[in-house]
């Protein structure tokens, strides 16, 4: 960089905690004038350790463990983990959890799609769009506390199988809320496609080309908006997937419009698994017993609702891991902001790095205010939160 | 998966190989030859990096790289082992931008070396508080006001 350049360019931090995600990263964006002409990523600043404490915990306590990595894909991580350890053993589970754990992950996809249709909409001053998704997305919560008794958190895999049966009081309200999830996700995508104004702000943004993305090893709706129909469910084939009948969505543009055409058509898809497991779901045990992990290592990996989450274990024969290493999805795709965000402007530059649906937690739900004083307690809200559970027990008694 | 594996056991007869299952193969390549067979991987038979592991073990500092063949099945998992008084691997982060983050981060936890690297700034550890002598995922690493052994 000559010095005449220099004094033309200025750094626009975003960051280190996140206006609009609320999240804490940092983004340097180094601008000439409207332009982005460079952009330095930094992260850490909420780095847990959670390679370092799962050798410390037992292979029943590590899904706990993982499963708090995130809120939002609070079943992938454990999915991957107890498949990590499944690969070591070279174990086969049961059917019926192995559809049941597609229910499960495919409703988490469902209400994280939502999720990111809403803020991508908050993100571009659309704010019904953000509260509209959020709405519709909350049917999907009401089905977790229903099957697990947790709106997050489900607590779903352990080694061998799964945790919560699906009784078949259940059937009716998933199905319920399914065609209510349609529906709305058909009138969201319409909405979305119609208007002008979101063409206007989406179409040509943040493009993330074909090669590119190959060479970030971008994953998920990230590099399926350019043309890589990488998949996992699809690539290597575990859980019930191989028995549905589903399409890996792909459109070769890559810019902001396709990354969200990839998540509202994804929705319908997902939808479109979990009416088949229902339908197809066997009876049998949900899980199978593991005895014994023995030395050796495994790797696991899950279709996350941002792509692909990877684990390996190594196991030297006791009962923890030797090693255990975590990659979430974002961790490929927000190094891919290198390229897509340079050569766009400062507004556009917002959306673009959310295109790629960087992760955060969302685990408190709400705070009421009125007239300026706290409404409730959280202990008033935990027990409403108690209340509801106990409402949706009731109606499914009837 | 089989074509792949016969292809690489022509290209790399001096490599180590196991295969756990159908979809999972290890192969240990010699320090030397770590560039060569990534770019074999990943430009030949068109692989996406998953991402690499370091581990400390008694043999030295594993590096694993865990290569996807989205297209036609299988995990690659490329392991190469670090002498742990010289505990260097070549950076593929100039030629494969994959790689650039996990280096670093290999790096800054494990302390794993990676000559060639164009950017080795830390990145998870702090840049105020965290002495960059520590390296939380060694096997011999002491906690803080913890002075039990680990493991």
């Amino acid at each position: 960089m000559s010095a005449a350049n220099d004094k033309q360019r200025r750094i626009v931090p975003i960051g280190p905690y996140h206006p609009l995600q609320e999240e804490p990263e940092f983004f340097k964006l180094v601008v000439e004038g409207e332009k982005v002409v460079d952009i330095e990523i930094h992260l850490g600043y909420n780095h847990r350790g959670h390679e370092f404490i799962s050798p410390e915990l037992t292979y029943d306590q590590v899904p706990f463990l993982v499963e708090r990595i995130c809120g939002i894909c609070s079943n992938s991580h454990p999915l991957a983990a107890v498949m990590a350890v499944e690969d070591i053993c070279n174990l086969e589970i049961p059917e019926r959890a192995k559809y049941l754990r597609v229910i499960v992950h495919e409703l988490e996809r469902i209400h994280s799609h939502l999720l990111w249709v809403g803020l991508a909409g908050h993100f571009i001053g659309y704010n019904t769009v953000w509260m509209w998704a959020w709405k519709y997305r909350d049917a999907v919560l009401d089905v977790f506390e229903m099957l697990v008794g947790n709106r997050n958190h489900y607590a779903m895999n352990k080694p061998g199988g799964v945790r919560h049966d699906l009784k078949p009081e259940m059937v009716g309200p998933i199905e319920a809320a399914m065609a209510e999830v349609e529906k709305k996700t058909w009138l969201l995508t319409k909405a979305v496609l119609d208007d002008p104004v979101i063409h206007a702000r989406l179409e040509g943004v943040g493009i993330l080309t074909h090669e590119q993305s190959l060479a970030y090893s971008c994953l998920g709706p990230t590099s399926r908006a350019s043309g890589v129909p990488g998949d996992v469910r699809k690539d290597e084939p575990h859980a019930a997937y191989p028995y549905l009948d589903w399409n890996v969505i792909t459109f070769p543009e890559g810019d902001v419009f396709a990354k969200a055409k990839v998540r509202l058509l994804e929705i319908i898809e997902s939808v479109k698994m979990v009416r088949q497991c229902l339908k197809q779901i066997p009876d049998g045990p949900i899980e199978a017993r593991v005895e014994e992990v023995p030395p050796g290592e495994g790797c696991g990996r899950t279709e996350a609702p941002r792509g692909e989450v990877f684990h390996y274990m190594r196991s030297d024969g006791t009962n923890r891991p030797l090693r255990h290493k975590v990659r979430a999805p974002s961790y490929m795709n927000i190094a891919s902001n290198k390229v897509a965000c340079v050569g766009g402007t400062i507004a556009d530059a917002a959306i673009t790095l959310a295109a790629v649906d960087p992760c955060y937690c969302c685990t408190e739900r709400m705070a009421a205010f009125e007239n300026g004083q706290q409404r409730y307690s959280w202990n008033e809200l935990l027990r409403l939160s108690w209340e509801k559970t106990e409402s949706i027990r009731r109606g499914m008694k009837k | 998966m089989r074509e792949a594996e016969a292809k690489l056991r022509e290209r790399f007869p001096d490599a180590g190989y196991y295969r756990h299952n159908e979809n999972r193969l290890y192969i240990t390549v010699p320090r030397e030859r770590v560039t060569e067979a990534c770019r074999f991987l990943h430009l030949e038979r068109a692989m996406r990096l998953a991402i690499c592991t370091g581990i400390d073990t008694r043999a030295g500092y594993e590096m694993l790289y865990h290569f996807s063949d989205d297209a036609n099945g299988g995990l690659y998992t490329l392991k190469v082992i670090a002498p742990k008084d010289d505990p260097r691997i070549e950076s593929q982060a100039s030629w494969f931008p994959s790689t650039d983050w996990i280096e670093r981060e290999m790096t800054e936890l494990m302390g794993i070396e990676f000559p060639g690297h164009p950017d080795m700034r830390p990145l998870l550890t702090s840049d105020t508080d965290w002495d960059p002598e520590e390296k939380p995922l060694r096997r011999d690493y002491q906690r803080r006001g913890d002075k039990h052994e680990r493991g």
